[in-house]
């Protein structure tokens, strides 16, 4: 496949940046969206100019640290795909790629094609765990937990914190994410004893690092390669205000 | 080299509650006294760190990624073991002890293993009240599965992600932490050396992979907790950072390393598909519960049209050879069988480097959606990455890299050879002998950061040598320029050849010599090759950029220098190691069914290298091992 690809440079956060155009010849269609960027860098270091700096790790959808947006798309046009599986004979050959880094206000641009996602390790820290002394922990069986139960709580936990709502969402709200983080645990039985401060705080962390607010558009929850329902963000929603009440009561 | 393994005395069962008994304790209010160094975030990594910040060290945490949260554990897929006998199947901590010893064909120390079975019901215990969501049965009650190399069933899983909600379970406890303040999390930082002090570590050295920084950190301990070295092979089931860089720097500076020709080669990979590859996917081995592997009789029909082969052409191998294990044969022999084929010529798909993987016979007894529920999602991956419906045609497998049972050595206490340096996980050589059973890394990794380390690492600070130096020590200082003048030279030839390119030659001649089959001619001309590699890389290498800014480049050649000089100590080993075990098979070492053909009188015993410095040869040293508690038994699976 012959392919012309419109890629985003930016040498650094408070550099200027802008699309630069390669042509790249001889993709193989089974070789994946990162093996064809590693071609174009093996092209570009051969001619002596700098490679594309991107993000990746896993290379199977798991580790979240991909993060391309792909002719507007975060990770690409297809459904339920992370940009690392997205596989070349997806596309014609002679198209033209624009490819862009997760741009949101609270993603800081690196370099090139990389973000700074650490927002979202500051969401978490803010509430999104169970507080148990290591050891400390009754038997595993000790609290049946009915499988529905189970199963949604394991549907939430899922997200890969890759960021892909962020960048889908026009107001780069980080609702789905936090929602799928706090709703893992406040659906769980050993979740409830922090369940109202964890819900307040996750939620202040997020507007604390600069994400918008969530219009219910929508688009998050289409863009995510793992599929996490917008229902959560309607649950979050609930607790939010539950917990909001109960703390004015109290 | 002292290769004390420091085993406590007294009954198996007892040993560790004896040692835990009779370690030495650090006062509560002393330990923000301590500051602990933990490279790694992983299980073994996020373990370690959450559970010594909780229990009051300062811990400064690094990883290369860009969250903790992204570590390679999080790909593991299948599950974890553990010996809960909640499925009333006859489990015990010592038939879990009994089967990793066995499965591990002999080669690890039966102590070590032991503590590990005893924890494993408290990791289960740990993570469900986290909020790890394991799958579950109606009742509520935790579910299992049983898993290959075991006859109960104990394993526990959550979907085909188990690695990734262990490891959210581990980051949740590490982020509490850090919130606390008692872990300092520095992300996008590589470890390139440690430091030690009248033999003892003290720190490390970073390079700040945004900014280029190259920074010492100084501890009152180290923890490598930095996962294995699979890709020196270029081609393997691991994350695209996974490194040696961590541990073979600290060979560089005493610690041993033991037994690095354990390698384990999982059989169900999808096959390289062209020169583009990158990595190579993993595909659930229970796929082998129903399709049946083949390859044609005849090499010419290759290239047909699979469902265009007759039955009468075709070639069951795993069934003809092994009539009662048949496609469910274990790892290595599945693996190796696939070879052979391939070998002879009988291979498909590009390259001629696949076997079939058949599931028309399971299709037409169950019909489709059966095995659709059953494996709908691996069909899904398959089609993703190879275009090909699986349903329709045989899928194409093949062998790949998967783990490495070797790494640095450690004692009883999880020490290496350097006082204070201290191994977990994959890192480390402790549990798995020459061969892992499935579900039991991500158990190890687990046992050591959770379990393991928060009584051992007491003993080491309350004894003599233990204390931190100033980043500003002469000690520090000499590490320090030595590394920023080894970046200084990767980023200053302007060669012509590109580090992957290099990295690519080498895993070639891995995979050729030191793969699924060794023998003494291979491993020597391999030696021979990565010197020769070696030699060009120092004069052809291409780096562009500089080392002041984010650049992929320059920390690949790093990380291919270091497994360039690796490669070549894993060849040495599976030289010297003249006997078949576990996932190291030589040739020359197998009975008349080309199974493994170990040597106990010889080679019972782990191997430890010890660095001698740039272009010496460096020297064997041996921990013989000693069973008290099983008796040495030949494998066989007719
Ligand atoms: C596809 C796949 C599936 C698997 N499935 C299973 C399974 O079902 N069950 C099972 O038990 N096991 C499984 N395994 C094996 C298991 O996942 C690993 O052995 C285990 O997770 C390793 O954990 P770890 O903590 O030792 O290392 P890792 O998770 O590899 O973590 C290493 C850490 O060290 C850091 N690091 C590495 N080098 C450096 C450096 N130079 N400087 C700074 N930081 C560094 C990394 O950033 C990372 O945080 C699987 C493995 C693979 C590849
Ligand atoms: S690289 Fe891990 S999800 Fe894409």
């Amino acid at each position: 496949m012959k392919l012309t690809l419109k890629i985003w440079r930016q040498a650094g956060p408070e550099k200027s940046g802008s699309f630069e155009t390669h042509e790249l010849d001889g993709v193989s269609e089974d070789s994946s969206f990162l093996e064809m960027l590693d071609q174009l860098n093996e092209q570009l270091l051969a001619d002596g100019k700098e490679p594309i700096a991107f993000d990746h790790d896993c290379r199977e959808g798991i580790c979240g640290t991909c993060s391309l947006t792909i002719n507007g798309h975060p990770h690409g046009p297809e459904n339920s795909t992370t940009s690392c599986q997205l596989h070349m004979r997806k596309f014609k050959d002679g198209e033209t790629l624009t490819i862009e880094p997760f741009r949101a206000r609270a993603f800081p641009l690196v370099r090139d094609l990389v973000v700074d996602r650490s927002a979202f390790d500051r969401i978490t820290q803010a509430g999104g765990y169970i507080t148990v002394r290591t050891g400390s922990a009754p038997d595993g069986n000790a609290i049946p937990i009915p499988k529905p139960d189970s199963d949604s709580a394991m549907d939430a936990a899922a997200c890969i914190g890759c960021g892909a709502c962020v960048a889908s969402c026009k107001n780069a709200s980080a609702m789905l994410f936090t929602a799928a983080k706090a709703g893992h645990l406040n659906m769980l039985p050993q979740g409830q004893a922090e369940k109202d401060k964890r819900t307040l705080d996750m939620v202040s962390a997020m507007d604390d690092a600069g994400f918008g607010n969530c219009r219910n558009y929508g688009e998050c929850s289409a863009a995510c390669p793992k599929d996490i329902s917008l229902d959560f963000i309607a649950k979050l929603n609930r607790d939010h205000a539950k917990a909001n009440l109960k703390k004015l009561l109290s | 080299m002292n290769l004390d393994s420091k085993t406590p005395d007294g009954p198996l069962a007892e040993k560790w509650d004896n040692h835990r008994f009779s370690s030495k304790l650090v006062n509560p209010a002393n330990k923000r006294k301590y500051r602990i160094i933990v490279v790694g975030s992983g299980l073994a990594g996020g373990a370690a760190a959450a559970t010594l910040g909780e229990l009051g060290y300062n811990v400064d945490c690094f990883c290369y990624q860009d969250s903790p949260r992204r570590a390679h554990s999080i790909a593991a897929q299948g599950g974890i073991n553990a010996a809960k006998n909640y499925q009333n199947d006859g489990d015990s901590i010592h038939r879990l002890f009994y089967d990793t010893i066995k499965g591990g064909d002999f080669r690890s120390r039966e102590a070590n293993v032991h503590r590990l079975a005893q924890v494993s019901a408290n990791i289960i215990d740990q993570c469900v009240a986290q909020g790890v969501p394991f799958a579950r049965e109606y009742g509520g009650l935790l579910a299992n599965r049983s898993f290959g190399g075991a006859q109960v069933s104990r394993t526990f899983y959550a979907r085909g992600q188990t690695g990734q909600q262990l490891l959210l379970g581990a980051y949740s406890a590490l982020s509490r932490q850090i919130a606390a303040g008692q872990v300092t999390m520095h992300t996008r930082h590589e470890m390139l050396d440690i430091v030690s002090v009248d033999g003892h570590a003290k720190g490390i050295i970073t390079r700040n992979l945004v900014t280029g920084e190259v920074d010492p950190w100084t501890a009152d301990a180290v923890l490598l907790c930095t996962g294995g070295y699979g890709n020196a092979y270029y081609l393997s089931t691991n994350a695209t950072g996974c490194n040696v860089t961590a541990t073979y720097r600290a060979y560089m500076r005493g610690a041993g390393f033991a037994n690095p020709c354990y390698t384990q080669i999982h059989p169900t990979c999808i096959p390289v598909s062209g020169d583009h590859q990158s990595k190579l996917t993993l595909m659930s081995e229970s796929l082998r519960n129903d399709g049946r592997v083949w390859v044609p009789k005849d090499a010419a029909d290759c290239s047909k049209y699979p469902t265009d082969i007759p039955e009468g052409e075709r070639d069951y191998y795993l069934e003809r050879k092994y009539p009662s294990f048949g496609n469910l044969a274990p790892r290595d022999i599945s693996s190796r069988s696939a070879k052979e084929a391939c070998d002879e010529g009988r291979g498909v798909g590009p390259g001629g480097r696949g076997v079939y993987l058949d599931f028309s016979d399971a299709i037409s007894r169950l019909g489709e959606s059966a095995i659709r529920e059953r494996y709908g999602n691996l069909f899904q991956m398959y089609e993703r990455i190879t275009g090909e419906n699986g349903y329709k045609r045989p899928m194409r497998i093949y062998p790949a890299i998967h783990y490495t049972m070797g790494g640095l050595w450690v004692d009883y206490n999880l020490m290496s050879t350097i006082p204070g340096c201290f191994v977990l996980g994959e890192a480390n050589f402790s549990d798995h002998g020459a061969n892992r059973l499935g579900a039991s890394a991500l158990m190890q990794g687990l046992s050591d950061g959770y379990f393991v380390i928060p009584y051992t690492i007491g003993n080491y600070l309350a004894s003599a040598g233990a204390g931190a130096i100033s980043p500003d020590g002469p000690e520090v200082k000499e590490v320090l320029d030595s590394v920023k003048q080894r970046v200084d030279q990767l980023v200053s030839p302007k060669g012509k050849r590109s580090s992957r390119s290099y990295h690519k030659e080498l895993g070639q001649i891995m995979w050729e010599y030191a793969g699924m089959a060794r023998n003494e001619s291979g491993l020597k001309k391999a030696i021979g090759e990565i010197q020769e590699l070696r030699d060009d890389f120092s004069k052809n290498l291409l780096v562009s950029g500089s080392g002041k800014t984010l650049n992929a480049e320059l920390e690949r050649a790093g990380r291919t220098r270091d497994f360039i000089d690796f490669g070549e100590l894993l060849c040495r080993d599976a030289l010297e190691r003249n006997e078949s075990c576990g996932g190291h098979f030589r040739e020359e070492h197998q009975t008349e069914d080309g199974e493994a053909m170990r040597d106990d009188e010889n080679f019972a015993h782990a191997a430890v290298w010890e660095y001698k410095g740039e272009g010496k040869t460096p020297d064997r040293h041996t921990e013989d091992l000693s069973f008290e508690n099983v008796e040495l038994a030949v494998r066989s699976y007719k």
